[in-house]
């Protein structure tokens, strides 16, 4: 069944295309990109005054499957994708089992194949049970569809360790994600050290334990070679780090999110746990340095970190609480928000940000509208108002800052290898 | 929200004040033979403690049953949090069973804010974590205050594990309220830099004497050992740096006082003649604890 998107505004980096057009898919493929597009027999979507672009990808998701179910499923967070305007996610692989094997990597894939709503790139771990200690069995990941590496949320202290792994993905040819802390410095904390941590009484996680680990990941890339991506980056001194990295030339990339370029420590209310992450909403300076990384081209990806957790782990003394939020839904409203209608990017970084971006660190082969791709496309608007309700979120957690928050613009619809997945109502 | 007693950061001055004023009304009936009113009679208090409490509670305890209201003291070990259950599901429990108050201390900075978005019943922070001790404050104010007309102007001295102190919390938020000028003193890895930005008139020195000179009160801290997740500093020299003796007390004002919130640890952050100087009130705070929560009970309650 052909469908036929017609009269939006498309915009595809990956071919330079900017214009009102038809986009038309054939047999889960793009078929042909052009204005005036009248094949008999199509289904029409119109999206005059819409935004189509190539499907977004989303490279740092938890989806909790397998193991646990209780806060999110490989499908209930794929729904959660697909309305979020994603048609690729990446899961990271801190699972029950962690994701360190073929066999797990199997699972999800399998998994994602019979219930998921988006696609599915599982990422394997770097070390056996992420523990820090052994190498997983990256090869053979990779074989069973693994896209990427990484110890996220409990990341490789042993700088031995990191520099074998960092060998083998080379070899491999997939990228190293560091979820750069170091464990050490930041043990205790909950959230970002600063003038409020010590006005609430809680233990901070300092911006150094970050720098630190960038740093580190930084000079072993250079020593191994290997492709390396900076996961959820949130310092000044991160970012001007990994800008000198990528100036040298090195294969260096980094992602950030939503909540770090749109949040701070201070807008967080007092012992707030939809505030909780790892790692924190930072100060000011930090903030700025996110906005401006994005701006100048340092960062090359956005990317959720959407973190479900169950409402009665939330629900707990703030010390007790796990770090993490979802963010899924708010992502593309947050961009247009917080990047696009400030002037900080135009619409068409803002969407390299969310395709060829992530695209260039994991080679899915898609983001983008060129004949003959995948017939992945997020169409969105940047006129209409809404209004985020997390209890009415598709994600089986509601751990969000953003509930009740005012958007305007946000996604439309998603179509994922040439099917209508969802479209908003 | 239910109005309780978190801290003391979001009271106005004049709260403050009147909490004050009615603690010396009840400072005579410390004395009389006869302690009880009847002003909270038929009311209930819950004294909910998730930390190891001697003081405090009987205190709390103390100040109920001198108000004529019914109290129940728990402790975290006789409770149910041994047997899994969420602090919210237990504070729903017990406001079932209809208190006109809980009082509570936890380890948690923050433990009394998050539950009392969820509950009815007013809460009364008898310390948070690393957070607030507010009545430990007032009842810090009322003992200077018997001794001096104003806080405004005080040189006020607080030496020793500041980083973890919700002693030292509230009484920054408090003194700073009536333009008191304080010193904040201790190891530098206990004594961060953001501290200065608690309240105005906040200054900050790792030298002990440096911090008493010209001081009017002297608030030792017990160092909390139980903490900190790993030895800040070498505890061996502890009192050679950062233990009050009664040498460091020529450097005060005449009159000054010197306070501790207890409990006190002889021979680690003062030195036993300083426990048993003339200008230690100690045991002042500790008589005008009882008046100091009878106010602040009746603010809640009454």
């Amino acid at each position: 069944m052909a469908l036929l998107i017609k009269n939006g505004r498309v915009i595809d980096p990956a071919s330079g295309t900017d214009r009102v057009s038809d986009v038309l898919i054939e047999e889960g493929r793009i078929a042909g990109v052009a204005p005036d597009l009248s094949p008999a027999g199509a289904e029409i979507f119109d999206a005059s005054g819409m935004i189509v672009a190539p499907g977004f990808i989303d490279m740092h998701v938890h989806l909790r499957e397998p193991g646990f179910e209780h806060a999110e499923t490989i499908e209930s967070g794929s729904r959660a994708a697909a309305a979020g305007g994603f048609t690729s996610i990446c899961s990271m692989p801190n699972t029950k089992p962690v994701n360190d094997s073929a066999t797990v990597t199997s699972y999800i894939v399998e998994t994602a194949r019979r219930r998921a709503a988006v696609n599915v790139f599982p990422i394997g771990a770097i070390t056996k049970g992420s523990a820090g200690e052994e190498l997983a069995a990256i090869g053979a990941m990779k074989a069973a569809g693994a896209v990427a590496i990484s110890d996220d949320g409990r990341p490789v202290m042993n700088s031995r360790v990191m520099r074998r792994a960092m060998e083998f993905a080379r070899s491999y040819g997939v990228p190293v994600i560091d979820h750069c802390e170091d464990l050490n410095l930041s043990a205790g904390g909950d959230m970002h050290e600063g003038s409020l941590s010590v006005r609430w009484g809680l233990r901070g996680i300092p911006s150094a334990s970050e720098d630190i680990m960038v740093a580190r990941d930084l000079v072993l890339a250079e020593l191994t070679g290997a492709p390396f991506h900076v996961a959820h980056i949130s310092t000044q001194n991160a970012m001007a780090m990994v800008a000198f990295a990528r100036q040298k030339g090195l294969p260096v990339t980094c992602e950030a999110t939503p909540h770090h370029f749109s949040l701070t420590d201070a807008h967080m209310p007092a012992y707030d746990s939809n505030y909780k992450m790892k790692p924190p909403l930072r100060g000011g300076c930090d903030r700025s340095a996110v906005v401006e990384g994005i701006a100048a081209g340092t960062v090359t990806a956005i990317a959720t970190d959407h973190a479900p957790h169950a409402g009665s782990e939330k629900m707990q003394e703030f010390e007790r609480c796990p770090f993490g939020i979802i963010g899924l839904e708010t992502a593309l409203a947050l961009s247009l928000e917080e990047l696009v209608l400030p002037g900080k990017i135009t619409l068409n970084r803002m969407v390299e940000l969310f395709t060829t971006g992530p695209e260039s660190v994991l080679h899915l082969g898609r983001g983008t509208l060129s004949p003959g791709s995948p017939a992945d496309v997020t169409i969105f608007a940047t006129d209409f108002d809404w209004t985020y309700d997390v209890n009415q979120s598709l994600s089986r957690s509601r751990n969000s800052p953003f509930d009740g928050r005012h958007f305007r613009g946000g996604p439309v619809a998603t179509v994922v290898n040439g099917g209508i997945v969802w479209q908003r109502s | 929200m239910p109005a309780g007693l978190l801290g003391i950061e979001e009271l106005r001055r004049s709260e403050i004040e009147s909490i004050l004023a009615r603690a010396k009304d009840f400072q005579p009936l410390q004395s009389q033979s006869l302690k009880k009113l009847d002003t909270l009679r038929g009311k209930m208090i819950v004294n909910l403690f998730y930390e190891a409490s001697t003081r405090t509670r009987t205190s709390f305890e103390i100040a109920a049953k001198r108000m004529g209201a019914d109290a129940v003291s728990i402790t975290a070990a006789a409770s149910s949090v041994s047997k899994g259950e969420s602090l919210v599901d237990t504070l729903n429990t017990l406001a079932a069973m209809r208190p006109d108050a809980i009082v509570m201390r936890h380890a948690a900075s923050g433990a009394p804010h998050f539950l009392s978005r969820y509950l009815p019943t007013p809460i009364i922070n008898a310390g948070d974590g690393m957070h607030e001790h507010p009545t430990q404050a007032l009842l810090d104010a009322r003992t200077i205050l018997d001794r001096r007309d104003r806080l405004e102007g005080l040189r006020v001295a607080i030496i020793g594990d500041i980083a973890h102190s919700r002693v030292a919390r509230s009484n920054v938020h408090l003194l700073a309220k009536f333009g008191a000028e304080i010193v904040l003193c201790g190891p530098a890895s206990l004594l961060p830099q953001e501290l200065t930005q608690l309240a105005s008139g906040v200054h900050l020195t790792t030298d002990i004497t440096e911090a008493i000179r010209d001081a009017d009160v002297i608030m030792m801290l017990r160092v909390q050992l139980e903490r900190q997740h790993e030895a800040a500093f070498p505890a061996s020299e502890y009192f050679q740096f950062y233990g009050l003796r009664l040498e460091h007390l020529d450097l005060a004002k005449p009159d000054c006082i010197v306070m501790h919130p207890g409990p006190i640890n002889r021979g680690r952050e003062l030195s036993s003649e300083v426990a048993d100087f003339q200008r230690s009130v100690i045991l002042n705070q500790v008589e005008n604890g009882i008046a100091v929560r009878m106010a602040v009970l009746e603010r809640v309650i009454g």
